[in-house]
């Protein structure tokens, strides 16, 4: 009961938040209250007992992001323009999205059904041999570094492909080349 | 260039640093027992860095952690995780097979296997997340608090 209602009031409050970030003007403000945003998706994933992923929201999504967008809205424009075109198409493209994914999860198992396909295909055997196998109580690690390392590796370099990228395009490391000095004629004669 | 007036953020900043550092290592290493691990020690700790670098200026931070020992780290995380694959392998079992490190107690190899994967991990993640700090930080103009 209680839980439900936790549920909803922080639903709720991500649609405010929502609704209030379509609203502003000031990309500062939206870009708090998508921190917000992401801090109040870091509550749902804790009342579904989803704890890792909820730490690493709250770290990624509410903290860093957070900071990035800064910097971003630093290096380009704190203000939003405001639109000369008609906003019909964009708000039918949002409406046909919107009603695509509802139709989606029409297919979806329910909350919690004990048979949905993700509870009965390799979960069972990674609960009962994991603590065997494996031995750490945190069977989210168990699964993420052991049972799935091939995944998690492929992770790691995706991350880390996105820092060289970040890095070739933001970093200035290609400036040092042009900041090499001027040869030939502007040399200066000895 | 840096403001100097933010008294209250600069001192609470020194005190909350090496908490959140020592934090990071705790949700590192204890990943096993508790909600945690590799990603999200490694974001707290480049989170360490960060909150440093936005009270302190970004030379401040690079005198610390200069950017060309961040971009080693951060390949170097992905080394320490696939060698670790390939050190299972050279003791002849499967790629990342950690039961490779102790043969006669193979969970004990896993924790072995967990722990320098995730080392890795949290190196990368970290590295990385500081690089893209550094990538952004180095272009800000600099902005007066009244202009946001």
């Amino acid at each position: 009961m209680i839980e439900t209602l936790v549920n909803i009031t922080l639903f709720l409050m991500l649609v405010a938040t929502a609704i209030a970030i379509s609203q502003m003007h000031r990309l500062f403000a939206v870009v708090m209250l998508s921190g917000v945003f992401s801090l109040l998706t870091a509550l749902l994933f804790v009342a579904l007992d989803a704890v890792d992923v909820a730490f690493t929201e709250a770290a990624v999504g509410a903290g860093i992001s957070t900071v990035l967008m800064l910097g971003t809205i630093a290096l380009t424009a704190r203000t939003v323009k405001p639109s000369t075109r008609p906003q019909t198409i964009p708000l039918i493209v949002v409406f046909v999205t919107g009603a695509a994914l509802i139709y989606g999860t029409m297919d979806m198992p329910n909350f919690g059904d004990p048979l949905a396909p993700a509870q009965v295909h390799v979960r069972p055997e990674y609960i009962e041999r994991s603590v065997e196998q494996i031995d750490v109580p945190n069977i989210v690690t168990a699964i993420l570094a052991s049972y799935r390392g091939f995944d998690t590796m492929g992770e790691t370099a995706v991350v880390f492909t996105a820092g060289i990228g970040v890095l070739a395009l933001l970093s200035g490391l290609g400036r040092r080349r042009r900041k090499a000095p001027p040869r030939g004629p502007q040399e200066p004669k000895a | 260039m840096i403001n100097h007036h933010h008294l209250i953020l600069r001192v609470v900043t020194k005190l909350l640093v090496g908490a959140i550092i020592l934090f990071a290592f705790y949700v590192q290493f204890h990943g096993d027992f508790s909600p945690g691990g590799g990603f999200q020690a490694g974001v707290l700790m480049a989170a360490a860095f960060i909150i440093y670098g936005l009270v302190f200026g970004l030379d401040k931070t690079q005198e610390v952690l200069p950017p060309w020992v961040v971009h080693k780290l951060s390949a170097l995380g992905v080394l320490i995780y696939s060698g670790t694959g390939v050190w299972s392998m050279m003791l002849g079992y499967p790629f990342l097979d950690y039961g490779a490190f102790d043969p006669g107690h193979p969970s004990h190899g896993q924790h072995t296997g967990i722990l320098a994967v995730e080392a890795g991990v949290g190196l990368t993640v970290a590295a990385v997340m500081v690089t893209i700090y550094y990538g952004f930080g180095a272009r800000y103009p600099h902005i007066s608090d009244e202009d946001w």
